[in-house]
């Protein structure tokens, strides 16, 4: 009796198998006849919403929704839709999200993702299907240089904001002893390698850890203590950053001074470590202070979403409407849309935007700023890093 | 490789070593005892452990204190660390009767083969998971700063911290405890019974489903301790915290001798120091690497780890 059960169910969920992909051929036919009309289109946004270091992307997509659903204010019954993908920043998560996305001839544009390593991982396919894609906030360096045409960066990378993270540690901070570490993240090696190079000497001594992974960082403290360092520089994100931090001061090291770069850049710092933890800790950014973007758009922020506008939601609610402006021109298809993109020179509420031919942001537009972690938790603007 | 800092460090790396350690051997009774009895790994410890860092956490944020909270002076700080081991408790101990409930006994009914527990017990582990992932929207959470750790003492020029002391002197407590209970009690002789031949040990009336759920229950309140003491060491956790510390302890529980209790002490030590010895010579990159290699050369020369396997035959 229970043999034939089994039977049956097998058969029905094969049955319901050759249905769903016939289903699917029928759905990938009318795919060509959807180009030429602005209405209908939409924007993706890929990069992490849920996980350790999630508000990084939750501000990129509060940012470009605000953009979004400006745009549709404007434009009743031709709106643009928002598809958003929560890649909780890992790699293994946004490879399917990104062929899922390809596939919809819809999206012409995706915003995001957000983090270099997930970045690294998706650009392939995006670029097989041709998607544009700006991303507010992925900085390794190398990710311009593969080649790829769908590429474009918001933000400097990390050939500037880690020198001028160096440049900070070295002139402000006056450091003569200073420890390096990373997260062996696309990112963080990436970051910690150009601080180390321009620090040089003065990097008494290294190490490693990894993203997600890492919790205990006895044994990077243990070395700390002994190289004398009275600075850490960590490339990583503030998941790990927090813990590290409270272990530090934990562990008796309360006046070694914690720089860190974009990846550390939130609030969420102090979420596990404590705000008198996380206070005093420096980090770096290649982009201006969020509180002055241009226009309406910290207030407006605020009254839509209930909080301050963070790290790069003014550089997410730029890139939205660079694509919604190339939709407003009549690019409604995913190549005239990266054309378009090779040519923009728009002002938006953070930086003005124009892109080099391997998706970099024009230098001329890069800035660096210094952060300082306050007794409220908050990061306050200090200062503009000069490059070199 | 860099021996000057691993005989600089050594006995800062000695100290730190053996309070993870004894973290990690709290945390392998759990696999050890189930072992014992069932001759099954429980795939689904890791997440016993982690719901007891989220039951501590959420204890002392009913107790209205957080991340931000001052140091409260040392008799309620005392108080508040009672509560918080007896919250960490409950949650790892109901989660782990749960799991036997659900992902044990229904097929122990159906005398199913020992891959369907094997993989009843990964699914559970993923649902347990996964499940507090999303209702934590997979975000990290603070712990409070309960123990501001003071250097009480100096061995070789590494200080000696309160909450170091505290964290041995409660892990051994424990496993001392534990040792007693198994070899003296009268509970703890049907668990040894059961172990050595559950038949027979059904027919001198012993109950087998009552003794099984007994070391469920003692696994999880040994996992939820150690949860407490990893808060405490490490100030936060998220979802994923049992994955890499459960490989780890259970790695221990082997190395030790999986089924014997002791070897789960000897094996959560060892690995315990491995650790930052190997981050000193060869950097903390090289942790996994070099301490899952000594580990599998220690196996090659006893297979059943240090101590031998077996809860019943090693002290019957």
């Amino acid at each position: 009796m229970r043999q034939r059960l089994v039977r049956m169910l097998g058969g029905v969920a094969l049955a319901a198998a050759l249905v769903g992909s016939a289903a699917g051929c029928g759905g990938s036919d009318d795919k060509a006849s959807g180009g030429g009309d602005k209405c209908g289109l939409k924007i993706a946004f890929v990069g992490a919403l849920t996980g350790g270091s999630a508000n990084l992307g939750i501000n990129i997509r509060n940012g470009a929704q605000m953009a979004i659903d400006e745009y549709n204010a404007g434009h009743k019954g031709c709106e643009v839709t928002y598809v958003q993908k929560d890649s909780q920043g890992k790699e293994d998560v946004v490879s399917p999200i990104a062929k899922e996305l390809v596939k919809d001839d819809k999206i012409i544009g995706s915003v995001g993702p957000a983090f270099s390593g997930e970045t690294q991982t998706a650009m392939p396919t995006y670029e097989e299907a041709k998607l544009p894609m700006i991303t507010p906030s992925a900085t390794r360096p190398s990710l311009s240089t593969n080649g790829w045409k769908m590429f474009h960066r918001a933000v400097a990378n990390d050939d500037s904001q880690g020198p001028a993270a160096a440049n900070y540690i070295k002139s402000v901070l006056n450091a003569q002893k200073v420890f390096v570490m990373d997260d062996q993240s696309a990112y963080g090696t990436g970051l910690a390698d150009n601080v180390k190079r321009v620090l040089g000497s003065l990097v008494v001594d290294t190490d490693k850890v990894q993203k997600d992974v890492t919790k205990d960082f006895s044994g990077s403290i243990t070395k700390i203590r002994a190289s004398g360092a009275t600075v850490v520089f960590y490339g990583g994100y503030y998941q790990e950053a927090g813990l590290l931090v409270k272990q530090m001061r934990a562990q008796g090291l309360k006046d070694v001074a914690l720089v860190a770069g974009d990846g550390v850049a939130d609030a969420g710092l102090a979420e596990v470590a404590g705000k008198e933890n996380a206070a005093g800790t420096v980090v770096t950014c290649p982009c201006a202070p969020a509180s002055a973007a241009k226009g309406n758009f910290i207030p407006s922020y605020k009254a839509k979403f209930g909080q301050d506008a963070g790290t790069y939601s003014d550089v997410g609610y730029d890139a939205a409407n660079i694509f919604l402006k190339g939709i407003d021109a009549g690019n409604t298809t995913r190549d005239k849309m990266n054309t378009y993109l090779g040519t923009v020179d728009y002002e938006g509420v953070a930086n003005k935007y124009k892109f080099t031919d391997k998706g970099e942001l024009d230098p001329s537009r890069f800035i660096v700023w210094a952060f300082k972690f306050d007794a409220a938790g908050q990061q306050v603007p200090e200062k503009e890093i000069p490059r070199s | 490789m860099n021996v000057h800092a691993f005989l600089h460090n050594f006995w800062e790396n000695t100290i730190s070593g053996l309070a993870q350690g004894a973290i990690y051997a709290l945390f392998a009774l759990g696999y050890t005892l189930v072992y014992g009895v069932l001759r099954l790994i429980n795939f689904a410890h890791s997440e016993v452990f982690m719901l007891g860092t989220f039951g501590a956490i959420i204890t002392w944020q009913a107790l209205g204190l957080d991340q931000d909270s001052p140091t409260p002076s040392f008799g309620p700080v005392v108080l508040y660390l009672i509560v918080g081991l007896a919250g960490a408790m409950v949650f790892s101990a109901v989660t782990a009767t749960i799991v036997e409930r659900v992902a044990y006994r229904p097929l122990r009914k159906r005398n199913a083969p020992v891959l369907a527990f094997l993989i009843s017990a990964i699914g559970a582990s993923v649902v347990l998971s996964e499940l507090v992932g999303v209702l934590s929207r997979r975000k990290p959470r603070g712990v409070p700063r309960l123990v501001q750790p003071e250097a009480v003492f100096t061995i070789g020029g590494a200080e000696v911290t309160n909450l170091t002391i505290g964290i041995l002197v409660v892990a051994f407590g424990l496993m001392f405890a534990l040792d007693r209970f198994i070899n003296r009690s009268r509970l703890g002789r049907g668990v040894r019974a059961v172990a050595q031949d559950p038949n027979t040990a059904a027919l001198m009336g012993v109950n087998k489903d009552r003794v099984i759920m007994l070391i469920f229950i003692l696994g999880g309140l040994m996992a939820g301790a150690a949860a407490l003491l990893y808060d405490l060491k490490i100030g936060g956790t998220d979802f994923f915290a049992g994955f890499d510390l459960g490989i780890k302890a259970f790695a221990a529980a082997v190395l030790g001798g999986i089924g014997n209790l002791r070897g789960a002490l000897v094996g959560g030590l060892i690995l315990g120091i491995l650790e930052p010895y190997t981050s000193s010579l060869f950097g903390t990159q090289w942790t996994a690497v070099t301490a899952f290699v000594v580990l599998i050369i220690i196996l090659l020369f006893r297979p059943n780890g240090i101590l031998g396997e077996s809860l019943g035959r090693a002290r019957a």
